[in-house]
């Protein structure tokens, strides 16, 4: 069994409430943190080597030591409780059943950093979560962990839940700002980061809902312990979203450094490919990173396993490897057809354009309009390439990485499987009653054994 | 296109203007306008959608400028500028719950309620539409139904069917 940190009291009955979430040990972080310096607890992020589980893997300890602090300005955090990447669904789940490990984060997060009111930034969609995040608010500050002086130290802290109204692009951390601020959801130009210039122009830092709540645990064992959790660079545990045709879909808890093959295939976790289907490919980040056929999803180009860890995954480059992302790994089986699904998340990413940039809001069109006509007997064998050299105009051009996140399925996609996307063409009425199987795409792949 | 006669003039309750108070206190002096997309919430809530009457009232209140609502209220996706059906069915469309039939689910709703994407039934009690991934996707096909966003989530057709049937005798 791979060890919980921030799932392991989730069977506990009432462990949504605060009364059952503090005899479980909860609110222990904030109290020993209000004891510490805000300088102190960064210092024990830092060890703790805690890298940022919005997307983007960005060392927190180190994002938190960015944060300007002028005299007499306000500084805010805020929690990015956006979660609309496709294959990502983890915030939503923590937020649901354990609120108060996210509450706790925020308040030991907002001491580190100074800031005196904090957001809970959540899609508006989830309206069931902002209401148990509303309450969850009450309750701590009822215990006297939330509003003025708290714990007697002399510390001022207000939570709010702030609603979105549903675009994915408010997950991007300047868009997110805006939004908040009132606005459509526009991306900002970077510089001034967010560090510098956030929130009402005031230094602001934005972490995901995970990173958060990961602090909770940190506080409490100490930045040290939560490093040894893990492999190399990718330390502590990470929450997986794990969805597509899978035996048992879910949220997973796992330490990094576990392989692909046993998180897919033990009973532990995933539970194999349902059905008795075998594995076709896999999308391991989330929507945004490169797929990878099965045989590359469970084996680095040289053959060895690879693993669920942010070096592991992203080995091989974009030739041969993909990404950690959000950490929602989607699995496909030998009956999905891939060039419907990168049409399907062509049209995610079209619709979720904000539109400021002329590569992403036009190549997001034409890459979705091309490849429907391919997965619509329409397609021609130089709309193959017409899409890479799409995909290539957008990568990099771009005021935010969402053209990024539109171009590399695509590009992947075509890498990976390009003889699917001939065989559209070449057998167009077949390719609409039928699918183009498993070719090559995976080897026989057995089931293994659960290693605990 | 919006039909005149639709765009009645409104009211806001003494409750609902207490919750707008309400939310504009959450932020800095001056910052009001972060209360916009909270307050537009609280009026569809009430009202179903957004009409322009609607959307200037609030500009009034929060002191900001109309097109700074019209602008907001048409990028966001969970805004409804045209009226809808009493129960809008969200189904999500996006690649993980496609794997596990969404598409199918689909298009068994539309021959359920007999009315194509973004239409009324005309008894008014339902429309539906594909939405973007919503955060569900090992729990699918998924579909959530407004203002409270209640989930729905592994779903079938007769799972579909029944939850309709447990609508209409509401
Ligand atoms: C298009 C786009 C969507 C994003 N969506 C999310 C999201 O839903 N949740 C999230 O935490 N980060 C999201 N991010 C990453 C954020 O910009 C930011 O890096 C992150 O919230 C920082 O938190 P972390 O350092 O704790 O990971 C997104 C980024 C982009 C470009
Ligand atoms: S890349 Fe796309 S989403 Fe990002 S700012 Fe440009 S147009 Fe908007
Ligand atoms: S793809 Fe349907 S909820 Fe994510």
């Amino acid at each position: 069994m791979g060890r919980k940190l921030l799932l392991e009291h989730i069977n506990v009955p009432g462990i949504n409430t605060f009364d059952v979430y503090r005899q479980k040990g909860g609110y222990r972080a904030v109290e020993k943190a209000l004891k510490m310096t805000p300088d102190e607890v960064v210092e024990e992020v830092k060890k703790s080597g805690l890298r940022g589980r919005g997307g983007a893997g960005f060392p927190t300890g180190m994002k938190w030591s960015f944060l300007a602090k002028p005299e007499g300005v306000a500084r805010y955090l805020v929690c990015n409780a956006d979660e609309s990447e496709p294959g990502t669904f983890k915030d939503r789940f923590l937020m649901t059943h354990i609120p108060h490990a996210l509450i706790e984060g925020m308040i030991v997060s907002s001491f580190a950093l100074g800031a005196k009111t904090s957001y809970i930034y959540v899609r508006g969609e989830m309206m069931p979560q902002i209401r148990i995040l509303e309450r969850a608010i009450a309750e701590a500050k009822n215990a006297g962990f939330l509003g003025k002086n708290i714990l007697g130290s002399g510390y001022d802290l207000e939570l709010y839940v702030q609603p979105g109204g549903g675009a994915y692009i408010c997950g991007e951390e300047t868009a997110l700002l805006e939004s908040l601020e009132g606005k459509r959801g526009n991306p900002r130009i970077k510089p001034p980061f967010p560090a510098i210039a956030g929130l009402y122009g005031c230094p602001t830092v934005v972490n995901n809902v995970e990173s958060i709540a990961a602090t909770v645990p940190i506080i409490n064992d100490g930045g040290d312990e939560y490093a040894k959790i893990g492999i190399g660079r990718s330390t502590g545990t990470k929450l997986i979203s794990a969805s597509g045709n899978l035996v048992k879909p879910g949220v997973y808890e796992i330490e990094l450094g576990l392989s692909v093959e046993e998180f897919l295939y033990s009973d532990e976790y995933c539970g194999g490919i349902a059905n008795g289907k075998r594995l076709k490919a896999t999308v391991a980040g989330g929507s945004s990173v490169p797929v990878l056929p099965a045989n590359l999803s469970l084996k680095l180009a040289n053959g060895e396993p690879r693993l669920m860890s942010y070096e592991s995954l992203s080995e091989g480059g974009f030739a041969t490897g993909t990404m950690m992302g959000s950490g929602g790994f989607i699995a496909f089986d030998e009956d999905q057809c891939i060039v419907r699904n990168t049409w399907n998340f062509s049209r995610f990413y079209h619709h979720e354009s904000c539109g400021q940039c002329s590569p992403c809001r036009e190549g997001t069109g034409w890459m979705e309009k091309v490849l429907h006509r391919l997965e619509y007997g329409h397609g021609k064998m130089s709309d193959i390439d017409l899409l890479v050299d799409v995909s290539k105009k957008i990568e990099g051009n771009t005021i935010c990485p969402l053209g990024d996140a539109a171009a590399w399925p695509v590009a992947s996609a075509i890498r990976h499987f390009r003889d699917e996307f001939e065989w559209h063409v070449k057998e167009p009425v077949k390719a609409l009653e039928t699918n183009y199987g498993l070719a090559n795409y995976a080897e026989p792949i057995k089931k293994v054994e659960v290693t605990s | 296109m919006l039909k005149v006669e639709q765009q009645q003039p409104v009211e806001f309750s003494p409750a609902l203007i207490q919750k707008f108070d309400e939310i504009t206190g959450r932020y800095p002096e001056g910052k009001q306008k972060s209360a916009l997309l909270p307050i537009l919430h609280e009026v569809q809530a009430e009202f179903g959608w957004l009409s322009v009457p609607a959307m200037d009232k609030v500009a009034l209140y929060l002191d900001i400028q109309d097109i700074e609502v019209y602008e907001v209220a048409s990028f966001y996706s969970m805004y409804f500028l045209k009226p809808q059906g009493k129960y809008v069915l969200e189904v999500c469309r996006t690649g993980p719950c496609c794997l596990v039939g969404a598409e199918k689910l689909m298009t068994h709703i539309e021959s359920s309620l007999g009315v194509k994407e973004n239409e009324v039934t005309p008894d008014g009690l339902f429309s539906w539409r594909g939405v973007e991934c919503l955060a569900a996707c090992g729990f699918g096909p998924v579909l959530q139904i407004g203002p409270e966003y209640t989930f729905y989530e592994n779903l079938n057709a007769e799972k579909v069917d029944e939850l309709i049937a447990d609508l209409r005798k509401k």
